[in-house]
């Protein structure tokens, strides 16, 4: 780290230009975590707005004539809607919960692997695994539909047969595998700038692999595993796609396929999008905000070197 | 390391105790009840064809369609309440926004739902190519020949020629959208051809009025509401006969007669005196488009019979309420009036009784009769009761259907995807925002599949 | 109530099982010879990612590059490099490989470089907490809600409820054509991409959440030890970033600059609910989707995703170069 030592002392000019330049940096970033959230403030206006303001003149009106409301609300939420919110908000729970604890495990085991595992063609593997990354979405769901429902033919030969599970757990395996490289690739980076110091110490007592990842890995990295669960949550709950396909519709379906629906066949009621974006949203929000604290903690490579 | 050691003690605990069944369990949930014992449920449906012996107690349909709408699903659960009393079926109704991809993902997955509900005659053909739908029995066959108006039964017909869609909703799309008290104000008479409706056009371009709007946004599908508009006016300066040529592609895409028709819809929706903006046509949502017209700042809207439910809460309809529709007049009086159209065909994947019996009832005047009443749905049958439709607005449509003397199915969803669902679409977006007619139907024609 | 003790019992019952499978064929593999524990082992720990990733992506993949040769035009089967050659010769679709491009140069870069700025800033500031809050709220909402928010900015005429258009008409001397009249159809105009950039706006806001909460825990990673000794040597803050801070987080910022760079390449739900890739907005992605899902054309949609494939190659080589010198940088 010599690279690092700065000699010399600064003169009070520059340092006058520092504390300003801070100063500076610092209203930049009000002013701009401000406009990040004019957008969403001008959603959450809208959407206690009545139906035919909405569509005719601007959010910022309200402010002149504060027409208020909570029939978009009530719309999406209430009994008329013909949304069973509470059974959609649970679907979507027993969905999500799981899918996010499964992928990050697993994630974590294959970090393990591919960073204190000695094999052949491992960081190619790796690289091979992060590609994957850009794979659309849209273009696995037929495959793996077709291991769920019909299994895998070579002509007439059947290599795999029908891999019948409930509905529920096809669900988490789709996310768990559309998920994959990116834990791997957030939860990797982490894992592997572990002090090798650590582990090779552990081995010397003569820890078998599974220990030193239950004793060794898995606690240093619990803040980065539960930053990385966030957003892998985020991701979950916020699709309705996969979800969907899945899960076959009908009761089974997450809360926000049931919420992009109130629009009616034909979008004609557009305006209660608004309302929905915000209840959809209540959930993902309330759990950044508890684990928020976690960030903090640190999350990627360096925060235990030193 | 408290943390780990109860998760594997969990684990070893489910594992040894529950294991497997539990997960049996959570499959098993769904699993039918006890079948009831065989009785007579009333008078027979569909013509006779449907005993109700309770035959289908603990069979399960589901019809996958892309009315998703909280009041079609209830409208819908009433229609078929007679079939599941008489059958003992339950059926399912699976409702999704975007109906072609999860389709097209159920069908290649292995996972396809019993009844589809194609809104589109040229993907229920592209379907039924790759041999996931089943052809329809005689009978049904020969209800849609006999009871249903003409043109039904090939709509549902695929490229084999045999049949696998049964018709059994239908809307109208060749309306226009006024306000009877601002036409009343001004002194403007409902035109009966396309000479008077460019006259009235240009009376109220000259009384200082905005005639038309319109909009044609509507995300991924954007340009629709356009190729609805062409098609009308194809029905107008062209033949049904030259029309039908031009959904299957025996005369080409740029063909001069498909010119003029463009063309003619340019006169009016690119034309600034008549609509304002011309551009800000392609940014409107098409939900929106007609709304002006409450404020007096337009006068027409040409758009479907659905367009009914984008009237914001508490509007009136007909002659003396805030909107009323017409009839898009010929090109001459004395003309045969072409009604444009589109509906939903109902089509099987599998050949269980239960399945087929599902679109029997659905293609019956029964389902007709209750979904009229509950629902305020048209059938394309010729035999259902329009006037048990609840709304006089409704009743006014149907009765438009009725003394049509030729109905033509959207052309768009006729064509092949990659033109109907694609370049047309984007071709007359560009269009309307400046492109020129030519290299529209240029592009369009280049983009037609060769097969 | 027993619904929600149902959707508790199902989750630990799944974790469970497991979590419990995996350990005992861990258990199996500590009594297998010596000379293959070592690889059992191995499997056990990558066995259910491989096994995951092959069946969702790798066979997916395969069954695209497969599909991107058949042809969907002209009933031949096989239709060789068609669906390439018609990729890179048609205006639309080199429309949207150019589009991408831009998305994948800008999405990626901004998000990255304001998040970086944010987390600078504000760590240790007044407030930290809520300003990072604030810019993170985007990336909770679902894209169904981003199309919606941002139509109330964007919207021209004729109902004009874009935010947009009001702040540019309050704005004195903004040029008249460019929104100073209040009457700019943003999404449409399209001099110099004007409209692509604004849907680029649109991941961008997304994105710059996730780039900061990732590189202010990163920022909060460098040992303080690092930073008091060059503080004591004089160094002024900004020098300490610049010297110390950035190399340390160097991991992090490629990290999220990957991810952002494949989100933008990624990026088709933006465009869908907002132009629909019309008034050449379109992406490769987006693309992908319509001729996938719409219009049938399952040949060109795969080889428009294979070329996105094609596109992220450099970015994951990059990456996997940079961590490695990265690494090698602060473990020496």
């Amino acid at each position: 780290m010599t690279s690092t030592t700065i000699t010399g002392h600064e003169p009070l000019g520059r340092k006058l230009v520092t504390v300003l330049g801070t100063r500076a940096g610092r209203t930049f970033v009000w002013l701009l975590a401000i406009l990040w959230t004019v957008p969403t403030f001008g959603l959450l206006i809208t959407s206690i707005r009545p139906e035919h303001e909405i569509k005719t003149s601007g959010w910022w009106t309200w402010f002149k004539h504060p027409q208020s409301t909570f029939d978009n609300y009530f719309s999406v939420l209430g009994k008329r809607s013909g949304i069973e919110l509470g059974k959609y908000f649970l679907n979507s729970v027993r969905i999500a919960v799981p899918a996010t604890l499964f992928s990050v495990l697993i994630a974590a085991l294959a970090s393990y692997a591919f960073s204190w595992m000695t094999f052949k063609g491992r960081d190619w593997l790796y690289v091979g695994v992060i590609a994957l990354l850009v794979v659309p979405l849209q273009m696995g769901i037929i495959p793996l539909l077709r291991l769920f429902n019909v299994g895998v033919h070579l002509g007439s030969v059947t290599l795999i047969p029908a891999v019948h599970v409930p509905a529920l757990v096809q669900v988490w395996i789709a996310h768990a595998c559309f998920g994959m490289p990116f834990c791997l690739f957030i939860l990797k980076n982490f894992v592997s700038s572990l002090p090798s110091e650590l582990i090779e110490a552990a081995k010397v007592d003569g820890a078998g692999h599974m220990t030193i990842f239950r004793r060794v890995v898995l606690p240093l990295s619990l803040a980065s595993i539960a930053s990385l669960g966030i957003f892998q949550f985020l991701f979950i709950w916020n699709d309705f796609f996969v979800g969907k396909i899945f899960a076959g519709g009908g009761g089974k379906a997450p809360i926000t396929a049931k919420l992009v629906e109130v629009s009616g066949n034909r979008g004609q009621a557009w305006h209660l999008l608004t309302a929905a974006a915000f209840i959809s949203a209540a959930v993902p929000l309330a759990v950044f905000f508890s684990l928020q604290r976690y960030f903090v903690k640190g999350l990627l490579a360096g925060s235990v070197k030193g | 390391m408290k943390f780990s050691k109860t998760i594997a003690l969990c684990a070893a605990f489910a594992v040894v105790a529950t294991g497997p069944a539990a997960l049996g369990a959570a499959k098993g949930k769904g699993k039918t009840k006890t079948t009831k014992a065989a009785v007579s449920n009333g008078p027979a449906l569909a013509g006779g064809k449907i005993a109700c012996t309770n035959q289908y107690a603990g069979k399960k349909v589901t019809i996958f369609s892309p009315n998703d709408s909280k009041e079609d699903i209830a409208a819908f659960t009433f229609a078929w309440a007679p079939y599941e009393k008489c059958t003992g079926i339950k059926l399912n109704w699976e409702a999704t926004k975007t109906f072609e991809a999860d389709v097209k993902l159920r069908l290649a997955g292995g996972n396809a739902p019993g009844v589809i509900d194609f809104p589109q005659p040229g993907l229920m053909a592209t379907t039924a190519k790759t041999g996931k739908l089943i052809e329809l029995p005689a009978d049904i066959k020969a209800d849609l020949s006999k009871n249903f108006l003409p043109g039904w039964l090939g709509y549902g017909t695929a490229a084999d020629g045999k049949v696998y869609g049964a018709a059994y909703q239908q809307n109208f799309k060749s309306f226009v959208w006024y306000s009877p008290k601002a036409f009343a104000a001004k002194g403007y008479a409902i035109p009966k051809s396309l000479a008077e409706l460019t006259a009235l056009s240009d009376k109220i371009v000259a009384d200082g009025g905005t005639p038309w709007c319109a909009g044609i946004e509507s995300g991924a599908a954007t340009g629709w509401v356009l190729t609805d508009w062409i098609e009308d006016m194809m029905l107008r300066t062209t033949t049904p006969a030259v029309y039908d040529d031009w959904v299957n592609h025996r005369i080409p895409f740029n063909d001069p007669r498909v010119k003029v028709a463009v063309d003619a819809v340019g006169a009016i929706l690119k034309n600034e005196k008549y609509v304002g903006n011309v551009k800000a046509i392609a940014t409107t949502k098409f939900q929106d488009g007609g709304l002006p017209i409450l404020d007096n700042k337009c006068y027409m809207h040409r758009q479907a019979n659905f367009y009914k439910s984008f009237w914001p809460a508490g509007t009136t309809f007909g002659e003396t309420g805030n909107v009323n529709f017409f009839y898009l007049p010929m090109a001459k009086a004395t003309d045969p009036k072409v009604m444009l159209g589109g509906g939903d065909l109902a089509a099987a994947t599998n050949n269980k009784p239960e399945t087929i019996d599902t679109i029997r009832y659905l293609a019956s005047v029964d389902f007709a009769n209750t979904d009229a009443k509950n629902a305020s749905k048209f059938s394309p049958r010729t035999d259902y009761d329009t006037t048990l439709l609840p709304d006089k607005l409704d009743q006014a449509f149907a009765n438009a259907g009725k003394t049509a003397d030729i109905f033509r199915f959207d052309a768009s969803d006729q064509m092949p995807g990659a033109v109907g669902s694609g370049s047309f679409w984007h071709e007359a977006t560009a269009w309307i925002v400046g492109g020129s007619t030519d290299d529209m139907l240029n592009n369009i024609e280049k983009s037609w599949p060769k097969n | 109530m027993g619904d929600v003790f149902g959707a508790i019992a199902t989750i630990v019952l799944g974790l469970g099982v497991f979590v419990g499978g995996l350990l005992l064929i861990y258990a199996g593999t500590t009594v297998v010879p010596k000379r293959f524990r070592e690889r059992s082992q191995i499997a056990v720990f990558l066995g259910p990612a491989l096994i995951l990733i092959v069946i969702g992506l790798v066979v997916p993949a395969l069954r695209t590059i497969w599909l991107s040769l058949l042809s969907d035009r002209d009933g031949s089967p096989f239709g060789g490099l068609t669906n390439y050659k018609f990729m890179f010769t048609d205006h639309n679709e080199r429309i949207a490989i150019l589009n991408s491009m831009l998305w994948v140069l800008l999405g990626g870069t901004v998000s990255t470089a304001l998040g970086l700025t944010i987390a600078r800033f504000a760590d240790g500031a007044k407030g930290e907490a809520v300003a990072k809050s604030l810019v993170f709220i985007p990336g909770a909402l679902s894209l169904a809600g981003a199309g919606i928010i941002w139509k109330f900015v964007y919207d021209g005429p004729p109902f004009n409820y874009g935010l947009l258009n009001a702040v540019t008409k309050a704005i004195p001397g903004w040029p008249k054509g460019f929104g100073g009249d209040g009457q700019r159809i943003w999404l449409l105009e399209h001099p110099a991409q004007m409209n692509t950039f604004l849907l680029i706006v649109i991941l961008i806001w997304v994105q710059t959440g996730f780039a900061t909460v990732v590189l202010s825990a990163a920022i909060k990673g460098v040992p303080e030890s690092l930073e008091e000794a060059a503080t004591v040597d004089g160094a002024t803050k900004r020098q300490v970033f610049y010297r110390i801070t950035l190399p340390y987080i160097r991991p992090a910022l490629l990290t999220v600059m990957t991810t952002g760079t494949i989100a933008s390449l990624k990026a088709f739900d933006i465009v869908q609910a907002t132009t629909g890739g019309n008034f050449n907005t379109s992406t490769i992605a987006n693309e992908m989707y319509s001729k996938f899902f719409l219009e049938g054309r399952d040949g060109l949609a795969s080889a428009l995703a294979v070329m996105l494939f094609i596109l992220v190659i450099p970015v994951v080589v990059l990456n996997q170069r940079g961590q490695k010198r990265a690494q090698q940088m602060v473990g020496a």
